[in-house]
């Protein structure tokens, strides 16, 4: 596999506080790996460093070749290419669901309006909303509202995804439909980085699990080796805490 | 108590009141909301880009604009800015601006630093999340702004635009220290002329009150209409 994501290094500060130390990893074209670790680990930020949403001090990313920190990248291109899903969907509220997935293909992809809307129609009716086209996102459950941003990610048809936490803010009962589709897009092999504490998800289709703690990669393992004999002693403390039900 | 009073000069200007003096201050109100609010918004930009070399010159405007009285400014440009057009023209003769056109630069310039803090106020009530998703999603900064923050941070702000304009509505009753017709100017001309004062200015009085009442109202039923569905 030849290495669609790659961190060397990566080190981060906010002001005189350090948030990330020596984080190395790579993801391979069609690989997903799952990222944990308790919470203030520096999981989310790593991933906002692999499409440059955050700013970093040290170390490299490079992803497809393209090195994120080197200011002469023109980083709006870069992105356009790498999916997003926040906690929080952040979908935009004044335009309608439809409007979210056809704007932006529209005003970075330079596709044309029925293009766009086809398209848009198409990976709506894939994660099952194509009934909620004209709806705004506040009349749409928490669910719906990320798969609708996962649908938006995916008319970029993006090289590699970042899920940023994209079940935490959901209710229960809405995780699994969530889940549902980014199981579905693994399959199909997506490369995906996955922060999340869905250990069910990482075990379903994960190839590998980082995890993280106190800003540093503490394990980095296959799946199954993860989950089966930790390394290290801080990993093992998380896995007893999380899976304990 | 009325019993010598003259309501039916009322009724004889109305035509002159209405044609040229109201045509004024809903002109002015108008064009000076619109011009405000367009150079308010590259205002609020600016103090918001970061850049020390945008930052510095916006907010002292803004700082500037607020702290002078309004009457001094429709004053001071209308015997300035003939001369700074000669300046910028290279003509030989201070430039001929009418009464109107200054009046606008005057509103829309000092109205602008009004606008400029509310729409600041707006584009901070969008979330970073906001940004950041746009962002993620390859959007350059114009585009992130006229398609994700502005048309949010409008939404947000329009019950308060309203009312600044509202508020502008009235002010531009003060363009009379430079001897221009708007509404109140035109009552106030009838008033003189006819010696109708008490009545010419009651009648003013409920016009303004009526006008900016109704308003007032409509801004309430359009934030009920254009809210965000959230």
């Amino acid at each position: 596999m030849s290495a669609m994501i790659e961190i060397v290094g990566l080190g981060k500060w906010y002001g005189p506080t350090r948030v990330l130390t020596n984080c190395s990893t790579q993801v391979g074209k069609g690989e997903v790996v799952v990222v944990c670790g308790p919470s203030g680990s520096g999981k989310s930020t790593l991933i906002k460093c692999v499409n440059g949403l955050e700013p970093f001090q040290e170390g490299r990313i490079s992803v497809d070749g393209v090195s994120v920190g080197d200011p002469k990248t023109d980083l709006p291109k870069l992105r356009a290419r790498i999916g997003m899903v926040f906690q929080h969907f952040e979908l935009f509220p004044h335009l309608s669901v439809i409007r979210n997935l056809t704007l932006p293909q529209i005003k970075v992809l330079h596709r044309s309006a029925d293009e766009a809307k086809e398209k848009g129609k198409r990976l709506l009716e894939r994660v099952g909303l194509a009934a909620h086209a004209n709806k705004f996102p506040g009349q749409l459950s928490g669910g719906q509202q990320q798969r609708v941003a996962i649908a938006r990610a995916l008319a970029m048809e993006p090289i590699a995804m970042l899920f940023d936490e994209p079940t935490s803010a959901l209710d229960p009962e809405m995780i699994q439909e969530v889940l549902d589709v980014m199981v579905a897009l693994a399959r199909e092999g997506m490369t995906m980085i996955v922060v999340t504490h869905e250990m069910g998800f990482a075990r379903k289709v994960a190839h590998r699990v980082v995890f993280m703690d106190e800003g540093e990669i503490v394990e980095d393992a296959p799946t199954a080796d993860f989950f089966v004999k930790p390394r290290s002693e801080r990993a093992r403390l998380f896995l007893s805490k999380i899976l304990q039900h | 108590m009325f019993s010598n009073f003259d309501f039916d000069v009322i009724i004889r200007s109305l035509p002159y009141l209405f044609y040229q003096g109201m045509t004024f201050t809903l002109l002015l109100t108008a064009l000076a909301t619109l011009g405000g609010i367009i150079l308010g918004t590259l205002l609020a930009l600016m103090r918001l880009s970061g850049f020390a070399l945008l930052t510095v010159p916006a907010a002292a405007y803004v700082n500037l604009m607020r702290s002078v009285p309004f009457v001094l400014m429709i004053f001071w440009f209308y015997f300035l800015v003939p001369y700074i057009g000669q300046w910028v023209t290279f003509s030989p003769r201070p430039m001929q601006v009418g009464a109107f056109a200054s009046c606008l630069v005057t509103f829309t310039l000092f109205e602008a630093a009004f606008f400029c803090e509310i729409m600041r106020a707006g584009i901070q009530s969008i979330s970073r999340g906001q940004v950041a998703a746009a962002q993620a999603l390859g959007m350059t900064y114009p585009t992130v702004m006229s398609y994700v923050v502005l048309p949010q941070a409008f939404r947000n702000m329009v019950p308060v635009l309203l009312t600044q304009t509202i508020v502008l509505f009235q002010d531009t009753s003060l363009v009379y220290v430079i001897s221009v017709t708007d509404f109140l100017g035109a009552a106030s001309k009838v008033a003189q002329r006819d010696g109708r004062l008490v009545e010419m200015y009651l009648f003013a009085a409920l016009v303004y009150f009526v006008i900016s009442l109704a308003a007032s109202r409509a801004v309430g039923l359009l934030q009920r209409h254009i809210a965000i569905i959230r």
